[in-house]
């Protein structure tokens, strides 16, 4: 499989918090590939310095071919990498398919094109019949299926989910692991931040586990699961803060 | 519907100076020439949410730069064109500073008053343009001099002005450009995200507004044949215009219009009214009181809430 995104070294310090540290590890075209790790290992600020919102203080990031240092956020989309943020980030005053519409301008200029596909891509996620209303009016799980639908508008050829799931029902996660599949298939190389084990295991080719911003394990997720640096990073946290007094 | 409506209050318009008085004709050259100014400070501050309250700047470059030159021979209908694309130079500045830097909010007041008030102190300290007294013009009644004897010929002009400002903004607004406008406006980093050069669109923004308003400024200095540095690049015109659009409804089409279809008249017929009973300035307090009472309670403005009123 040819690579399509590369991390080598990548580091970002935030005054004394070594937030990413060395961080190295490939996506290949197509591939779905998902990055763990205990809250506070780095996580949402590997993928704030991959798309371009935040500059690394060492390493690099190579999509495609391309090496990323120094684009704006757009720049990258534009290359076809795009991203959703854990905190959604709708307008909320824009309409639902509006909110879309941004997304799909970009590749298509033409107002009633980038509508015609902004409303495909609704349609796919099951969000047709709120196209005319304000996005913010949308319940978290119709906001998180939104956030899905503007990084899907913009044409990626990567997508990078940063927990789109939490906060879901089972049957909603379900619903999202399976619109996930969905883009998948159509060969998008997706990669993810996820807290849901069940969703990870059920989607991802392949894991890193970060811990204080290094990579502690990757590999298949059922070699991962059983990685005992892993289930310490896990569990020992887990033991200490939910230990009984 | 809209169409109709909107067609058959430009007829009325049209004819409108046929039965009004010469004051009355005065009060709807400054609606439409105040609406025109809003307008244009509309797409940047009003659709793309960029807080400039240094708009009179472009006016004052806008005048100045058509007064000089029309005393080296040349045109303003000529010189109109070179002041706005100068406003639109300075616009760029402004723009690229405040934007690059990603000022926002007060930050981006402070810049853009800031410059207003360096071209206003600059203007008021160099002979050449006349200095603190300003620039008169010499009233000659000829056309090509952008003058006239007739006041309906000011009023026809404003109306243009209003229209070409109001079709500029009609047209950006069905535009990819408009749309994003009105997304950076809601969240920035959500653009960039998407892939919405925003730096880019906020500066085109900015210079169109610019652009515009810097049209305006000829009219301002042919109109009132004097341009003085203290009105002219001051705080109050640029505050003047900013009102007008967010009372009326900032980023809607309609809104600076109806702003300065409420403020406008208000603020001349209170303005006379106080300073025959002496007291100067007592306009301002109504004024105040508008801009309170539409921020508390239609903090969109008139126009949305007219719209939703009527039920569409």
């Amino acid at each position: 499989m040819t690579v399509l995104l590369q991390v080598a070294g990548l580091s970002k310090r935030f005054g004394g918090v070594q937030a990413v540290k060395d961080l190295d590890f490939t996506v290949a075209e197509g591939e779905i590939v998902a990055l763990i790790g205990p809250n506070g290992a780095g996580k949402t600020t590997a993928f704030a310095l991959i798309s371009g919102f935040l500059s690394s203080d060492a390493g690099r990031v190579t999509f495609a071919g391309r090496d990323l240092r120094g684009l704006a956020p757009h720049q990258v989309n534009a290359l076809g990498l795009a991203r959703t943020f854990q905190i959604m980030r709708p307008f909320p005053r824009l309409t639902v398919v509006r909110n879309v519409m941004i997304a799909t301008l970009g590749r298509h200029a033409d107002v009633a094109e980038a509508e015609r596909r902004a409303r495909a891509v609704l349609d796919e996620l099951g969000l047709g019949a709120k196209a005319d209303r304000p996005a913010g009016g949308l319940t978290l799980a119709e906001r998180k299926r939104l956030e899905l639908a503007r990084a899907l508008g913009t044409e990626p050829r990567l997508l990078l989910l940063d927990e789109v799931m939490s906060g879901l029902t089972d049957a909603e996660t379900e619903r999202i692991v399976e619109l996930v599949w969905a883009i998948n298939r159509r060969g998008i190389a997706i990669l993810l931040i996820e807290h849901v084990m069940r969703a990870v295991m059920s989607l991802a080719q392949r894991i890193v586990v970060l811990n204080h911003g290094e990579r502690i394990a990757e590999g298949r997720p059922e070699s991962v699961a059983n990685d005992p640096r892993v289930i310490e990073a896990y569990l020992g946290d887990e033991a200490v803060t939910r230990a009984p007094a | 519907m809209t169409w109709t409506l909107g067609l058959a209050a430009l007829a009325v318009l049209l004819a409108l100076p046929a039965v009004l008085s010469g004051y009355a004709v005065t009060i709807f050259v400054l609606i439409f020439f105040y609406a025109f100014l809003a307008q244009a400070w509309n797409i940047v501050g009003g659709y793309a949410g960029q807080l400039s309250v240094g708009h009179a700047a472009f006016v004052g470059v806008g005048g100045y730069t058509a007064a000089l030159l029309l005393d080296r021979g040349v045109t303003p209908w000529l010189g109109m064109f070179v002041g706005a694309a100068l406003a639109a130079v300075l616009g760029g500045v402004i723009g690229y500073l405040g934007f690059r830097f990603g000022l926002r909010g007060f930050y981006l007041v402070l810049l853009t008053v800031a410059f207003a008030e360096v071209c206003r102190i600059l203007a008021s300290n160099i002979d050449a343009v006349g200095g603190a007294v300003g620039l008169y013009i010499t009233f000659t009644g000829n056309p090509r001099q952008f003058q006239f004897q007739d006041q309906r010929a000011y009023y026809y002009l404003a109306l243009a002005l209003m229209l070409l400002g109001t079709g500029v903004v009609a047209l950006i607004e069905r535009r990819r450009f408009g749309i994003y406008l009105t997304a950076i406006r809601e969240d920035e980093a959500a653009c960039e995200a998407l892939g919405v050069p925003t730096l880019k669109y906020k500066m085109l923004a900015m210079v169109v507004s610019a652009f515009l308003t810097g049209l305006g400024g000829t009219f301002y200095a042919f109109y009132l044949f004097s341009l003085q540095p203290s009105t002219v690049f001051g705080i109050p015109l640029s505050v003047e215009i900013i009102i007008r659009a967010i009372i009326g409804g900032a980023g809607t089409l309609l809104g600076p219009i109806l702003g300065s279809f409420i403020l406008t008249p208000l603020g001349e017929v209170s303005r006379a009214y106080f300073s025959q009973s002496g007291l100067h300035g007592a306009h301002l307090i109504v004024y105040g009181v508008l801009l309170i009472t539409v921020v508390l309670f239609l903090p969109q403005g008139a126009y949305p809430y007219l719209r939703r009123l009527f039920g569409r």
